[in-house]
């Protein structure tokens, strides 16, 4: 086995400087009911690259990548050109095969840009600190509801309509199983909820989705103040994070914690992970913050450096006490992130998002009207929805043979809701060429 | 002179009488110091070429961004030089050998990440109808094959983000099944033996239990009596790490296993430490109801800094039904996933965004298939060879917290330090200079002074003799009165020991531009 360098003259003279007659010696302490004698049955054996490259391709040949086709899908995940450096630099065995910074002399590369990561951040969230990541965008936001329930000593949670349902699935199972409360507004594909009025003396925080599932771009402000004068927190949740490059981050708009889902930039969309959590607040939070936190310090000599901090909020020190159970976060995609911003600097950021802002504009006005298919959206960034004449799955599906992915159909995501069945959320980014997007409105036509 | 290459130029007792090298640029030789991006960039600077947006309507409802965020501007050949010198003041596995004991840090097979980057596993969305994705799920469904015939489990959950994400999920599972029995008020209490995992007790506590810790005897194992004294109809679980966070197997497993079933409790195994056992030993068959598998430990993904992980649950027939969404179902057009509890009312319902960490699931899959049933056993018996050689090896300098034989890592204790003046500390980051990761330190805190070493598999002999000979160099140095010498330690890396005080004193998280045009302190 290539990987496993003993020779059988190596083993033989390790078993003798320890004194055991063989190695099943030292597996003497598993109870004898428990023993195997031989390799477990019914698997393969080992095999060179080529025998294992042959197999995984062809189980890849399997699957239509998004990129053979027109893809419109998004919902929390999107397609973007990520620069070829980035997948080099992040394959350099320094940082892929390091392991959490804990030995900061030897970790200055990584803490470093856990450091940059953490300043960009909080920069295009609007917040004063991030922490150095989360698994991905629905787990920071239910670990924002966390946090807010403890900031504020209460126990009930606001999820806004807008939510993605995935994300509202994932805080209702640690609601009921953390125990404190989560109540939904009703899907509302173009807004208008009153969030505010149901605010009440046990809300600890309102969690509300900009641009929302359904692609809508509302103004938190307003809400902001409710929260403020009603003792609440804002949760501000971005599922595309490219739009805080055209949109008012969510701390102009007053948001108290920002969660996000960070895969837009620097990460592929590996059918949904690893991708990254990024998660900010405001300093007078820092000590309720969940997750590792990097600081600026100086060595021995005086020189500026980097390690962790804050950690007697972590699990490690703290055990049943902690923020937080989270240890390994998502660093490699949180590294990913940092080179392509690094990469896009403020203008390209800037521009990356005027691109997709301008890609949607054209495809709706493109879709909207197609026999009968109506833009719901007043307002939106790269994503919008259509609500159809017919049950939108067929659609999806009958295009998807036709090389479309058309968008995602209201019932995968609310199979609970047939009233949403006919509502296609579609989603335009900068890889979305003229010619796409044409066929897409043409076959839309034909199979409408 | 001589001007021919590899020739000395300069006679040593000229060279021996230089002072210490302060350059100019900052940088010593190789090691580059390099400033942050945003000291770097320069405005109107870019690394990316996008094209002119075309001119539309703004359908932004008068919420467009105003004033500049702030990020930096750079070319793409500084982005490469910033990313590749901050690499370079990395410790990682490609390096040398990295023992960190309960991380089990193998060799990271570049086979995985080319598999993983194929576009039909890279360039697949979460949400594309199911018969494109036909390939991405059969990866999911070989590798759950393989999981659970390697644990003896009957089912597998494979959406948890990490370690502790799958303690979660396997804990959040044993709670629905107390709720199912109608027991939830009644069954809050969870035994944690005290040299857990700290995410065990973070876990438990997060879920709403009750964290009752229960002591070790004097072997490093859990005390069954005293276990057996704390059971009762409050039990909810146990979690246990096996083999245990000393680097043992808990030799009375079976006879826990046993004892908490019959009152009425769940078993949830931290399974960190599989990489002992891979292949020799089932945890079905020690009576385990729940185990998390470390893809990016036993299954070599990379840990890429601190993640991205991979925490699949696999779980016994009691548990089975409570397996959060979403799960894989076969019918006869093929493969698809339950991606609502309303389609699955016995699920605990959802723990993460979309369906898991399908780049990492690749990355395992392509490890199984590489070893296959055969090689996992053999990385399996290797890993404990090799741990309990470095055992062998330091026990007459150094002191082993407990007898062996170990499985993959052994625990040394600082009694060996005693009366020298050098701490744990000191002495891993004399480890440092040798060019060697330190061990885990401090952790189990079941014991004083904590070194947890694990070599895995990966390494051979010679490097295990090396590693030996540092160590044993080492304590010499530290018996023979060179406390200064380790106090000091590091002085060979980048930058030195860090003020982690000053750190958490006055946090700075973030870089802010300087508010005054007075020049910064000097690095």
């Amino acid at each position: 086995m290539r990987y496993l360098p003993h020779t059988e003259d190596d083993r033989r003279a390790m078993l003798a400087a320890i004194g055991a007659p063989s190695v099943d010696a030292l597996f003497r302490d598993v109870p004898p009911s428990a023993r195997l004698d031989g390799p477990i049955a019914g698997l393969s054996t080992t095999m060179g690259e080529l025998e294992v490259d042959r197999h995984m391709s062809a189980l890849a040949a399997r699957s239509r990548a998004a990129g053979s086709m027109a893809s419109f899908i998004g919902a929390g995940a999107y397609r973007h050109h990520v620069p070829s450096s980035v997948d080099h630099l992040i394959q350099r065995g320094e940082f892929l095969t390091s392991y959490t910074p804990y030995q900061p002399e030897v970790s200055q590369g990584t803490l470093q840009y856990l450091f940059e990561f953490q300043t960009q951040v909080a920069m295009i969230t609007g917040m004063e600190v991030a922490n150095a990541s989360m698994y991905d965008g629905a787990t920071a936001t239910v670990e924002a509801v966390v946090m807010a329930n403890r900031a504020t000593r209460r126990g009930k949670a606001i999820l806004s309509g807008g939510l993605h349902p995935h994300y509202r699935a994932v805080i209702e199972t640690q609601a009921h199983f953390g125990g404190f409360t989560a109540v939904s507004a009703p899907p509302s594909p173009v807004g208008g909820e009153d969030l505010a009025t149901m605010i009440d003396a046990e809300t600890s925080c309102v969690v509300v989705q900009n641009p929302s599932v359904f692609g809508q771009l509302v103004d938190l402000a307003p809400l902001a103040k409710a929260c403020q004068a009603r003792g609440a927190l804002l949760i501000a949740v971005v599922t595309e994070v490219v739009s805080l490059g055209a949109v008012t981050s969510p701390g102009e708009m007053g948001a108290d914690i920002v969660a996000c889902e960070g895969q837009s930039i620097g990460n592929a969309l590996n059918f949904g992970g690893p991708h990254v959590g990024l998660f900010a607040t405001r300093e007078k939070y820092v000590r309720q913050m969940p997750g590792r936190l990097t600081g600026e310090t100086v060595d021995a000599d005086g020189r500026r450096g980097w390690v962790l901090t804050l950690s007697t909020r972590e699990q490690h020190i703290r055990r049943e006490k902690a923020t937080s159970n989270i240890c390994t976060n998502s660093g490699l995609c949180a590294l990913a992130f940092t080179i392509h911003m690094s990469l896009l600097g403020e203008t390209g950021f800037r521009r990356l998002a005027a691109l997709n802002h301008a890609a949607a504009v054209r495809l709706a006005e493109k879709l909207d009207g197609v026999r009968g298919a109506r833009l719901l959206n007043q307002s939106f960034f790269n994503e919008f929805t259509l609500k159809l004449p017919v049950p939108a799955a067929g659609v999806v599906d009958a295009l998807a043979e036709r090389g479309v992915l058309a968008g995602v159909p209201g019932s995968r995501l609310w199979p609970e809701r047939p009233d949403l069945a006919d509502l296609l959320i579609v989603a335009a980014t900068e890889t979305n060429t003229e010619a796409e997007m044409d066929r897409f409105a043409t076959l839309l036509e034909e199979v409408l | 002179m001589d001007k021919s290459q590899g020739r000395v130029t300069r006679d040593a007792a000229e060279t021996a009488a230089l002072p210490p090298v302060v350059t100019a640029s900052g940088h010593r030789g190789l090691v580059m110091d390099e400033k942050l991006i945003f000291e770097q960039g320069v405005e109107g600077r870019c690394g990316v070429d996008l094209p002119e947006p075309p001119p539309v309507a703004s359908r932004l409802g008068g919420l467009e961004r105003k004033g500049p965020i702030g990020l930096p501007g750079l070319s793409e050949p500084q982005v490469i030089r910033h990313f590749t010198r901050l690499s370079q003041k990395n410790f990682a596995i490609d390096a040398g050998l990295y023992p960190l004991g309960s991380c089990t840090m193998k060799h990271n097979p570049r086979l995985n990440e080319k598999m993983a980057r194929l576009p039909g596993f890279a360039d697949v969305h979460p949400l594309q109808p199911a018969s494109t994705v036909q390939g991405a799920l059969a990866v999911m469904d070989e590798l759950s094959r393989w999981l659970t015939t390697l644990t003896g489990m009957p089912a597998v959950a494979l959406s948890p983000g990490a370690g502790a994400h799958g303690e979660y999920c396997g804990m959040v599972a044993i709670r629905a099944a107390i709720e199912a029995r109608g027991e939830a008020a009644t069954r809050k209490r969870v035994l944690v033996p005290e040299s857990a995992h700290g995410t065990n007790p973070a876990t438990a506590a997060a879920i709403g239990f009750d964290v009752d810790p229960i002591p070790a005897e004097a072997g490093g194992r859990v005390d069954v009596a005293a276990l057996k004294a704390k059971l009762g109809p409050d039990v909810a679980a146990i979690m246990l790490t096996n083999p245990n966070t000393c680097g043992l197997f808990e030799a009375e497993i079976v006879e826990i296993a046993r004892l908490v079933r019959e009152a009425g409790g769940y078993f949830y195994c931290d399974g960190a430490n599989f990489n002992a056992i891979a292949g020799r030993v089932r945890p079905a068959d020690l009576g385990i109801d729940a185990m998390h598998i470390n893809l990016h430990k036993t299954f070599s993904t990379p840990h890429g800094g601190g993640g991205p992980g991979s925490g699949p649950v696999v779980f016994s027939a009691r548990l089975a039904e409570f397996v959060p969404v979403p799960y894989l179902v076969r019918d006869g057009e093929g493969l698809s996933l339950v991606e609502h509890k309303a389609d699955a009312p016995q699920s605990l319902g959802r723990l993460k965004g979309f369906h898991g960490q399908m780049g990492m699931f690749v990355r395992a899959l392509t490890y199984m298939l590489s070893h296959g049933a055969d090689g996992i056993r053999q990385a399996s018996n290797d890993a404990v060879l090799n741990a309990n050689y470095v055992m062998a090896r330091l026990q007459d300098v150094m002191t082993p917290s407990f007898a062996g034989p170990c499985m993959h890592e052994c625990l040394f204790d600082d009694r060996f330090l005693k009366d020298t003046g050098v701490t744990t500390l000191d002495f891993a980051k004399a480890m440092i200079d040798e060019g060697y990761h330190p061990m885990t330190m401090y952790f189990p805190l079941v014991v004083h002074g904590a070194m947890l070493i694990e070599p895995t598999e990966s390494e051979t002999k010679e490097s295990l003799d090396l590693f030996v000979d540092t160590m044993r160099a080492l304590v010499e140095r530290a018996k023979a009165g060179e406390v200064a010498y380790f106090r000091a330690a590091p002085r060979l890396t980048p930058r030195r020991r860090l003020d982690e005080t000053r750190a958490a004193r006055a946090p700075v998280l973030r870089w802010k531009k300087p508010v005054s045009a007075l020049p910064q302190a000097a690095e």
